[in-house]
């Protein structure tokens, strides 16, 4: 205020002037700034939006459209001045009805949670032990958790056959010590697959655990020491409530894609383990049953669907508390 | 030592800062050594505290403050030395194994409890009943006025706010000894002040004995009964604020604590009731003997608010009086500082105070005369 005091009026006038130049500046600035900010966020939602829901859109369309031959019946039809909107529910009825769907879907999300607790189990204990080692150490272990993605994902599964196959490494090794008479039938069972998946997907489980792990403030362990807790007591009522946001983000990550995983059961299942990723290929390509084949697929998509709901409701809830470790 | 303590204490009306004669051991620390490697963090450190005595550990970043604090609660495991607690050897126990409770300088509040639920915590590892807990923590939260706030979570509160829960949180176990970690060291300024006070009187009534830990000499003087100074792991002076700043044992504490004017001179004369420094600034006749021999090469220590200047020359001395030139001169408010430029080129701190409105003000360039009452100087052998 002083400094204005003792400019000559003319100049007042002038720094005015300025002002409003330089707020229309600054509101223009903020519309651009706006713009860019919607378009980071907007840009990848559409792109999602488009390539999603489109493919999406049409599947759905083909499981309650009519056949004619090998056409679908276009749903909207225009006759006489009526619109009329035929939905078949056929496919979606059958699926309620046959035994099997039902028994598949069930399966594949006993599988997919028995690979998730199993990747939690293993996942957890790595990515805390990680979070102990020398920090110069944990880029390079973080790393060695990734590696396996520099090599083909089809190619490890395949490397698996090698090792479980009756003529494989571990029987051999294990008839060599003479610790078993005949070979153990390790392929082409839920044991083999879910080795397959839980192997896949460990690294999924890991990563947003150490991620979480490795934010903790180790003086907070030593605050519940301090209080009493035995570290056992610590690790339970610290450690594990403040990575529940790496436990969610790890298991979703892993049971989402475990349940409709397709190449694993593939090459590692066999008649026992009823996976929806398969059925649906056999529907697609064996029956070429399109309109059936899209029904299981939105079923299955409904299926992925309610736990990601679950996940987000959690993610918002449990994100303040997630917030406030951040924070410190 | 002891007695300055109890004299502290005994000017404090609250209840629980008395303690009988027995109690001056009450926490032993001896001949403690932590080394890491080649380094001692801690180097022989032995340390009685009293019964309800607030005992800060002063000195700068990485003088072993902190190591020796940690050993207490068990975090650090000491490389030789004990530890008594009211005469029972502690340094085998765990950090959950020790009736000691320690306030860290993070907080360390739990960011997934609310306030409520951070303060029970310890309550509810050593088995007490919901009643129990639900009183004490009742009475922890009254204690540092947060009942309001039982509800949030760490981090919807402010820094102070923050730093009571942590304080609740430690003192609800009514720990045998309680430790502050730069209780004050996450607070602004104006806050830390009026929280120092706050702090203290909160610990003084509970009564508990209290080892804090800073850096901040004024924290430390208006918390602490006693004052050790450390430095490169060893203690370098222990005793009351006042003597600790009055009477600095060493050049360094003369030095650490506070600001210090420090001549090198020679001892020419040493009677029982004076002794006379020659410096190259000038002669300094100090009101105290001292056991030294003439010629003996010596520190001479004068805090800045015990020097009076003026612009004529004070009549009959010929000791305790420096001529020099202002040079530089800056207005606290409260007090005024001036540099000033003695003969030997030596530059001297003069602090004043302005208790006038519109007092005196010497300008840059004039020609002042300094002088100093012979008991204001400190006499450090090297």
């Amino acid at each position: 205020m002083t400094d204005h005091l003792s400019i000559p009026p003319a100049s007042h006038a002038a720094t005015v002037q300025f002002g409003a130049r330089s707020w229309l500046a600054l509101a223009g600035r903020w519309l651009v700034r706006g713009w860019g900010r919607k378009s980071v966020i907007g840009i990848p939602y559409l792109f999602l939006l488009l390539f999603f829901s489109l493919p999406f859109l049409v599947v759905l369309k083909i499981s309650v459209s009519e056949t004619e031959g090998v056409q679908f019946k276009d749903l909207f039809e225009f006759a006489d001045g009526t619109l009329t909107l035929r939905i078949k529910l056929a496919n979606y009825q059958f699926l309620a009805s046959d035994p099997l769907y039902l028994k598949t879907y069930i399966s594949s999300i006993r599988f997919a949670a028995i690979c998730t607790v199993l990747c939690l189990f293993i996942g957890y204990p790595f990515a805390y032990f990680m979070t102990r080692a020398r920090p110069t150490l944990r880029p390079i272990l973080v790393m060695l958790v990734s590696l396996p993605f520099w090599t083909s994902y089809l190619l490890r599964i395949y490397a698996w056959k090698g090792l479980l196959d009756d003529q494989g490494v571990v029987n051999n090794f294990l008839q060599w010590l003479h610790l078993i008479d005949e070979p153990l039938k390790m392929m082409y069972t839920p044991f083999s697959m879910t080795i397959g998946m839980v192997y896949t997907y460990l690294p999924f489980m890991i990563l947003p655990l150490y991620g979480t792990l490795v934010k903790a403030d180790p003086s907070l362990l030593e605050a519940a020491g301090n209080l009493g807790a035995t570290p056992w007591k610590a690790f339970w009522l610290i450690t594990v409530p403040l990575s529940k946001a790496g436990i969610i983000a790890g298991s979703m990550l892993v049971f989402i894609p475990t349940v409709g995983e397709y190449v694993i059961p593939e090459l590692l299942g066999g008649p026992q383990t009823l996976m929806i990723a398969r059925v649906l290929w056999e529907e697609f390509f064996s029956n070429v049953d399109w309109p059936m084949a899209s029904a299981v697929a939105v079923s299955m998509v409904g299926l992925i669907l309610v736990p990601l709901v679950l996940f987000n409701h959690y993610q918002s809830g449990g994100g303040t508390a997630a917030g406030g470790g951040g924070a410190r | 030592m002891t007695a300055a303590a109890s004299a502290a204490a005994a000017q404090d009306v609250l209840p629980g800062s008395q303690y009988a004669a027995d109690d001056a051991h009450f926490l032993r620390v001896q001949r403690l050594t932590k080394r890491f490697g080649e380094v001692a963090a801690v180097d022989d450190v032995s340390i009685s505290i009293g019964k309800g005595e607030i005992f800060a550990l002063l000195g700068s970043s990485g003088c072993g403050k902190s190591t020796l604090l940690r050993m207490l609660a068990g975090f650090e495991t000491p490389s030789s030395g004990e530890i008594f607690l009211e005469g029972e050897e502690i340094s085998g126990l765990r950090p959950f194994e020790r009736p000691i409770n320690m306030m860290f300088q993070s907080y360390a509040l739990f960011p997934h409890l609310n306030v409520w639920e951070n303060v029970a915590f310890g309550l509810k590892r050593h088995g007490q009943s919901r009643e129990q807990i639900a009183t004490q923590v009742e009475r922890m939260l009254s204690l540092v006025q947060l009942k309001p706030f039982v509800q949030r979570k760490p981090h919807q509160l402010s820094g102070g706010q923050q730093q009571r829960v942590a304080l609740a949180r430690s003192l609800a176990l009514e720990p045998r000894l309680l430790l502050l970690d730069e209780p004050l060291g996450a607070l602004d300024r104006k806050l830390r002040a009026q929280t120092q006070f706050e702090l203290h009187s909160i610990i003084k009534s509970v009564g508990v004995t209290c080892v804090l830990v800073t850096h901040d000499q004024e924290e430390a003087m208006t918390m602490a009964d006693r004052i050790a100074v450390m430095s490169a792991g060893r203690l370098v002076q222990v005793g009351a604020p006042r003597e600790i700043y009055e009477t600095p044992a060493t050049r360094f504490v003369a030095d650490f604590i506070g600001t210090v004017n420090l001549f090198d001179g020679m001892l020419v004369e040493d009677e029982a009731d004076h002794c006379v420094i020659e410096a190259p600034a000038g002669r300094f006749f100090v009101g105290h003997g001292i056991t030294g021999v003439k010629g003996q090469r010596l520190s001479v220590a004068l805090r800045p608010e015990k020097i009076e200047i003026a612009t004529r020359a004070p009549e009959g001395t010929q000791y305790n009086c420096l001529q020099g030139r202002v040079v530089e001169s800056a207005y606290f408010g409260a007090s005024s500082l001036y540099r000033v430029a003695l003969a030997d080129g030596t530059r001297l701190q003069v602090s004043v105070p302005n208790s006038e409105r519109h007092g005196e003000v010497i300008a840059v360039g004039t020609e002042v005369f300094a002088s100093c009452r012979p008991e204001s100087l400190v006499v450090l052998v090297n």
